[in-house]
Formats: structure tokens, sequence, C-alpha cells
């Protein structure tokens, strides 16, 4: 290659790295030049985050050398990598829930006076200014963060990561919940960077963003490094090929006209301080895509429908019959289902197996005491874990330690194996490569086909044109309009959402 | 693709395979320990001794084992056994058939447990404030039934506490049933794998369709009837309920249950692991008696035990 050693300010040579026999990395060769955009990509469980977190001092390397600005180094812990000036945006969010912004944004180094007294005025003005820079709006400084949408504290995190002046940026999905506005944001803050000679690998499974920011493009496989290109010497194609190691075959979109038979009607339901008087209706077999902007209240209309969320107001028919949903329990009878948006949060039992964490929502339909039938459960399981190729080595592998990606699919099959007749999904394919969104997809199109209802909340604007039959926007809490699948398009989608329209 | 890495997955240490190994062979380890140590050990007198002496903490473990991991605790454990023991003897006294007194406590025991899962699962009151205020309250209740003095406890029911079956304490035979029901119950049921899931994450559990509300009082209200049938079964053993029976019986059975392997975290924990715990701490003590070690030792040794309990525990996980 081209580039000396001075030029490299990381030189990751032979990393290997195994977990409990299981070798997960293999002779990695990785370099990362001043102010570079580096994106990484692979499949599900190629050994992206891991890699990242060995050169962010998470994990221990088992094998190989970590070069920084051409010194042998070892990070023993994520202080450690961050003293040298290496910052990590974790795949999975991972604030201080019950604290403020600013102490969340700051934690580490909240002050430097002998006393550790906190300047909490000079706190939130540094804080503003962050959160205008990663063009968080809405959001102040003191606001606690369990409060905050998980988009909103993907963007926390973000500012959390340039509060620290470091030198190499490490982004692990850093726009799995952002939608398009706040993306373009993203990816414009990080050519400033650049330019200020910060450093930036950057994981994606968006391909677009990768080919629009990055300078170099490094594939793994399965734990092996493919290889690295400049973007204009490889299409996404090429990139996807080499990602699942063989040419994609190109999977032609479908589609198919729904019924009309009403299955959800909702009207004038409000939930004070979230949204107000939304009305919506969804047909059996129909898709319905629901977008906006990040904070416009679309989790929180998911969650109040499956009964969540307590104060809500309105009305809800599911078959014609109005029903009183009070819990997820009821919600669940009346055959609705939600992915919820944040899975670590809201969905896995980081401690239970990949077989329980599939299992529960359908088990608890039986009555309390009903014993457990496992040679059912671990067939129902391995039955999913093959459909949707979730990457593990077993069912009773604890699901803490599957890749980002395949813990969501196993949240999905948590949710497909409860047979729903509404199926709620909120940001369904959060994390998932390339290859298994198609799969995803089509899996969606057939449940639709069957006669199940689907409302997709999505910020990915392709999947929302691209599945749905019909398209609500919401803004600020409100319906904000609703196009058709004939004439919706990118740019009304974005009016509607930023209120540009009128 | 992945599958090759996959298969070499097969291995798995013995010591991950069995969570309760490493305590198990501690007991191993202490018990061949005293066996050279004292002749008496082994004697079958002193064994079915120790068994009696864990029975009551280890019935109490059950209960706080199901509590901890759905990440709450209760304190209460030791004042709600002793209002079990006293309103069983006192409404025996007023002439009730003492079965039915019995039953009438136990009754008595799961109302206080129900108080507290009301307590903290409706009114969101931290389960460490609301099982320390029933520890006072249940105490003192028991102390107005009595007047402070410790009533006679001599019927039929007392058999629960003092009776042999052959030369096996009854007693026992109840603690092993209740910890093999437990063990049943926290891995076979539908309802002992949703108090993991709740401990493990209880938004999450909630937004499975699992009523959080309703596991968190059935286990409250269950440890309230194993307290009182500690109570019973203490006041059986003594012929007589005291008011001051069970005090700081809530260290010994945490102790217990997360020398176990629970966590205090919620999501972790095993039924068996309690009775291992609860044996240990037994064994402990009986060691001490038979090698004729100051009592005050005993009381430094335990301390020891759970810390160190806990943190090989800690070491194995990473
Ligand atoms: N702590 C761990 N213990 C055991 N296995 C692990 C652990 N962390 C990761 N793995 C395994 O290592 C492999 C690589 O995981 P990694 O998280 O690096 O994937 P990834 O490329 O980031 O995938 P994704 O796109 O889904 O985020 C996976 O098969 C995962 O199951
Ligand atoms: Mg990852």
């Amino acid at each position: 290659m081209a580039e000396g050693t001075i030029d490299a300010r990381l030189d990751l040579q032979g990393i290997s790295k195994s977990f409990s026999n299981v070798q997960v990395l293999n002779k990695i060769t990785f370099k990362c030049l001043h102010g570079e955009v580096h994106a990484l990509v692979g499949e599900n469980g190629a050994g992206k985050s891991t890699l990242m977190k060995i050169i962010s001092g998470v994990y221990r390397l088992d094998e190989g050398k970590l070069m920084m600005d051409g010194e042998d180094r070892l990070f023993n812990s994520p202080r450690e990598a961050q003293a040298a000036g290496i910052a990590m945006i974790h795949q999975e969010l991972s604030l201080a829930q019950g604290i403020s912004v600013m102490e969340n944004i700051f934690m580490g180094h909240l002050t430097n006076h002998p006393l550790g007294l906190i300047n909490y005025k000079d706190l939130a003005s540094r804080t503003l200014k962050l959160l205008a820079e990663v063009g968080l709006k809405g959001v102040r400084p003191e606001d606690i963060v369990s409060d905050l949408s998980v988009s909103q504290k993907q963007l926390v995190e973000i500012a959390k990561a340039l509060s620290l002046d470091a030198k190499v940026i490490i982004m692990d999905e850093p726009t799995s919940s952002l939608s398009m506005i706040e993306t373009e944001n993203l990816l414009s803050m990080v050519q400033k960077l650049k330019q200020q000679g910060i450093s930036i690998i950057y994981i994606s499974h968006r391909l677009e963003e990768v080919f629009q920011i990055s300078d170099r493009i490094t594939v793994l496989r399965d734990g092996i490094s493919v290889g690295t290109w400049r973007p204009e010497e490889v299409t996404p194609a090429k990139i996807v090929a080499l990602m699942v190691g063989r040419e994609a075959s190109e999977t032609l979109p479908v589609f198919h006209e729904c019924q009309k038979d009403l299955l959800l009607e909702i009207n004038d339901l409000s939930r004070p301080g979230k949204f107000a008087n939304i009305n919506l209706s969804l047909c059996k077999g129909e898709i319905l895509g629901i977008s906006g902007l990040v904070g416009a209240g679309r989790s929180d209309l998911a969650l109040a429908i499956f009964g969540v969320e307590s104060k809500v107001q309105g009305s809800i028919k599911v078959q014609g019959r109005l029903i009183t949903i009070k819990s997820p329990a009821d919600a669940i009878k009346a055959g609705i289902a939600l992915v919820p948006e944040d899975r670590k949060l809201q969905s896995l039992f980081l401690g239970m197996t990949v077989g329980e964490n599939i299992v529960i929502a359908e088990t608890e339909k039986n009555h309390s005491f009903a014993t457990i039938d496992r040679k059912k459960e671990l067939a129902v399981s391995n039955g999913f874990i093959e459909k949707l190729k979730i990457r593990t080595q077993s069912s009773q592998q604890k699901i803490e330690y599957l890749s980002g990606g395949n813990q969501q699919k196993a949240v999905l099959a948590k949710w497909l194996l409860c047979n729903p007749q509404i199926l709620i999904l909120d940001e369904p394919t959060r994390g998932i490569d390339v290859g298994a969104k198609e799969e995803i997809y089509l899996l969606i199109q057939d449940l639709a086909k069957q006669g199940v209802g689907v409302i997709l909340i999505s910020s990915e604007l392709p999947e929302v044109l691209r599945l749905s039959h019909r398209i609500l926007v919401m803004r600020e809490g409100r319906m904000a309009g609703e196009l058709e699948r004939s004439d919706a398009t990118p740019e009304k989608v974005m009016l509607l959402a930023t209120g540009q329209n009128e | 693709m992945g599958s090759e890495i996959m298969n070499k997955a097969k291995y798995r240490s013995p010591f991950k395979m069995f969570k309760e190994l490493g305590i198990l062979l501690a007991l191993l380890a202490l018990c061949a320990g005293l066996s050279i140590a004292s002749p008496y050990f082994l004697e079958g007198t002193n064994l079915i001794n120790i068994l009696r002496q864990i029975s009551v903490i280890g019935i109490l473990a059950v209960g706080q084992a199901f509590i901890i991991i759905s990440g709450e605790i209760d304190l209460s454990v030791g004042s709600v056994l002793a209002l079990g023991g006293v309103v069983a003897a006192e409404v025996t006294a007023k002439g009730v058939d003492p079965i039915l007194a019995v039953l009438i406590a136990l009754l008595v025991g799961g109302l206080a447990g129900f108080t507290n899962g009301i307590l903290v699962t409706k009114f969101r009151i931290n389960s460490f404030i609301v099982t320390l205020g029933m520890l006072s309250v249940a105490r003192g209740i028991t102390l107005l039934i009595t007047g402070g003095m410790p009533i006679s406890f001599n019927s039929v029911a007392s058999f629960l506490g003092g009776g042999y079956i052959s030369v096996i304490p009854v007693s026992v035979i109840i603690m092993f049933a209740i910890v093999m029901l437990g063990h049943f119950f926290a891995t076979r049921t539908v309802m002992g794998r949703n108090i993991f899931a709740v401990g493990s994450n209880k938004r999450a559990a909630e937004l499975s369709g699992i009523n959080v509300v309703k596991v968190k009082l059935i286990n409250f209200t269950v440890m309230g009837i194993l307290a009182a049938l500690s109570g019973v079964i203490l006041a059986g053993n003594l012929l007589s309920a005291s008011p001051s029976s069970g005090s700081g019986y809530e260290l010994d059975v945490i102790a217990a249950v997360v020398i176990g392997g629970a966590s205090l975290a919620g999501g972790e924990g095993s039924i068996i692991g309690v009775l291992i715990g609860a044996a240990l701490l037994g064994v402990l003590r009986n060691g001490f008696v038979l090698l004729n070690i100051s009592a005050y030792w005993q009381v430094v040794a335990i301390g020891v035990v759970i810390v160190a309990a806990v943190g090989l525990d800690q070491l194995r996980k990473h």
C-alpha cells in the first residue's frame, strides 16, 4: 500500500480474539490514517464491534499489535484509550439513564476543580454548544436521559464522544436510529471532524452513507479482513458480495394489494405532552408506514396502542370491536404485537438464553403455573434461529453475547412466534445487515399477504417507501399528512415531516 | 458461512456448566476437613442435627431467593416468622383447633407479605424500605400480642417442628419438599421463568406481556407464608412461641441466597444453590461447636464466607 506508517494514526497488525474458544477475529490487519473516514462493513456477527472494542480498551486482544501514531499501545480500559485520544460511540446506547444530559456528556471529566466542585452553568453552556453541533434541538442540558427517545439518546452519545476532543472517533452504527435529516447533519459533522484531522472509523449497514462519506472501506467477513478499497474502486453491490462471500442475487421487490377489511381503527388518540388527536385505520394485509423526524411521537404512539402509556385518551377498535388496552398483556390478547425501538432497554433479557428470549412472550399466553415444554421450546427457537439465520452458538447461548444485529433478529422472532394479527414494528431492521434486511422485508410482506396488518415505523425512508401501502407522516405529535403509495416520494415525505409545505 | 466458527463452540468449561459446582465443592471440602478434625462430625445424629438446624433458614431462603431473583429484597422475614409462631400459639391457646390455628398463622404471614407486595408494586416504594418497615411493624405486633412473654405451644401442630418420621425430623422433610417444589417452580414453570425475566429487565418483561405486579405480589405473599410456617416450626421445636424468635434471621437468609449464586441485581440465582448455601452456613456453625472454638469467631467466619463466596463467584464469571 502507498501510505507509509507515519501517516497511520492507528495501525492494527494481525489482531485475533476468541471468546470461550470461539474465534471471533482472525489476524485482522487494519489501518486508519490521519483525517481519514474509514468505513468498516460486514454482516451481522462479522466482528466489527469486537474489533472496535479492542481498539477502545473494552476487550483485550489475544494476539497481534495495536500501534497508534507509530507507537506500540495496549489499552487496558476505555479510560486509558480515551486518555490516548480514542472515543467510541457504542452500538448499544450506554448512557446513565437517571441523570442529566450534561452530566452524561461530561461524565468522567465533569470538573478539574481541586475540590471536585462542578460549575453547572459552564457545563450547561458547553453542552448546549455540543448539542447544537450534533443537531439535537428541543433537549436541554438538564433534561434527564431516561425521558429522551432512542434517537435523541443516540445524538447525546455522539455529543459525548465529541466532548472528549479525541484524535480517533469510532462510530458503531451511529445512524441506525436517526432519520434522514439527523443523518445528513451527522454526515456533514463527520466531514468537519475530518477536516480538523480527526480520524473516524465508521460502521454502518447503510451503504449509501458509507459511499457518501468514506475515504476507504474495509470489509470484514467471519472475523477475517477481506480487504480495503476506495469507494470509487467498488460498487455497493460489489461490497455486499464481498460481505457475504458470493454474488448477491438481486431480489425483486414484490408487492401485493391489501384487502379492504378494517382491522384496526384508532380515533382521536391523545397522550398529553406526547401526541394529540391521532386517527388511523389499518386493513387486513396492509403495511402502513409511519414516518417523521426524531421526536415526532411515533414510538410513543406505538407504545400507547400497545397499552404501555397510561393517561391515553381516545378509542381503539380491533375488527370493529371497541377494546380497552390497559397493559401489553391486554394488547397481546387482542392479537397485537410490538417490536419496540430500543432492544437493550425494552426487549432483551441479557442474562437469559437466546431460546428463552424468543419464547418468553408466547409462553406468557399460557396460564401462569403452566409447565414449560422444553422440547417444544428448543424446536421452536431452533426453527427461528435457522429461518432468520441468527448467528449464535446454540439456542442455549446467553443473548448478551450475540452481535447487535443478531439480537435484533431474536427480538423479531419473539413477536413473530406470537402469531399476531396486528404487528407494530418500531425500527425493525435497526442494526441488521443488508442481506438479512432483504429477507426480513420479504418476511414482512409475506405476513401481510397472509392477512396480518403491519404498522411500520422506520427512520429509514427507503424502507418505508418500499414496503408501505400508505404512509402517514407525523410531526410534533400530530398527523401531518397521509400519502398513498403511488404518490409517495422522499421529497413529499420530508416536506410533511419538516412542515415546510405550509 | 459462519458454521465453521460455530462448530468449535461445543466445549464448555465444567465450571460454567454447573454453576453451583464451586460452592458445592466448598461445602464438600469443609465437610471433609471437619470429618478429619472431629470424629463426631460424620455421626448420624450430628448430621441430622445440622439438617434440623438449617431447615428454617432453608425454607426462608427459598422464598427469599425468588424475591431476590425478581430484583427485590425482603428484610421482614425474621419478624414475620415470630408473628406466625405467636399467632399459631395464641390462637391455639384460645381453644381453636391446632391445625386451623396453623392455617390462620399462615394466612397472617401471607397477609404481611401481601402488604409488602402492594406497597412495593402499587405505591412504588423501594422494597428495602417497605420491608424494613414491616420488620419493625410485625415485630411490634408480635410483642403486643404476647406482652413480651413467650407463649406455650404444645399441640399436635408441634409435630411440624419437633416431630420425627423414623429418624428424620419433620422440619427437614418439609424443607426438602419446599426446596424441590421451589426448584421445579423456578426451572419448569412459566411463572418461575417470568420471575427471572422480571429481575433481568423489568421494562422488557412488561412489554412482553408479563404481569410484573402479579409476579411480585405472588413472590412477597409466598415469602410471608413461608416465614409464618418457619415460625410454627420453630415454636413447635421449642414447644413455645417467643416474640423475639427469628430476629437477625434476615441476614442469614440473604447470606444463604447470595452464597448460593443469586445476584442482588436480580435475574440470577438458583434454588439448589440456596440449599447448598444454607447447608454451608449450617456446617460452618456446627464445626465451630464441635471444635470448641469461641462462638465469636464463628460470627467473624460467617462474614468472611459470605464475601468470599460472592467474590469467587464474580471471578468465575469473568
Ligand atoms: N462477549 C462475547 N462473548 C462471546 N461471544 C461474543 C462476545 N462478543 C461478541 N461475540 C461473538 O462475536 C461475533 C462478532 O460479534 P460482533 O458484535 O463483533 O459483530 P458485529 O460485526 O458488530 O455485528 P453487528 O452488525 O450485528 O453489530 C458474534 O458471533 C458474537 O456472537
Ligand atoms: Mg456490532
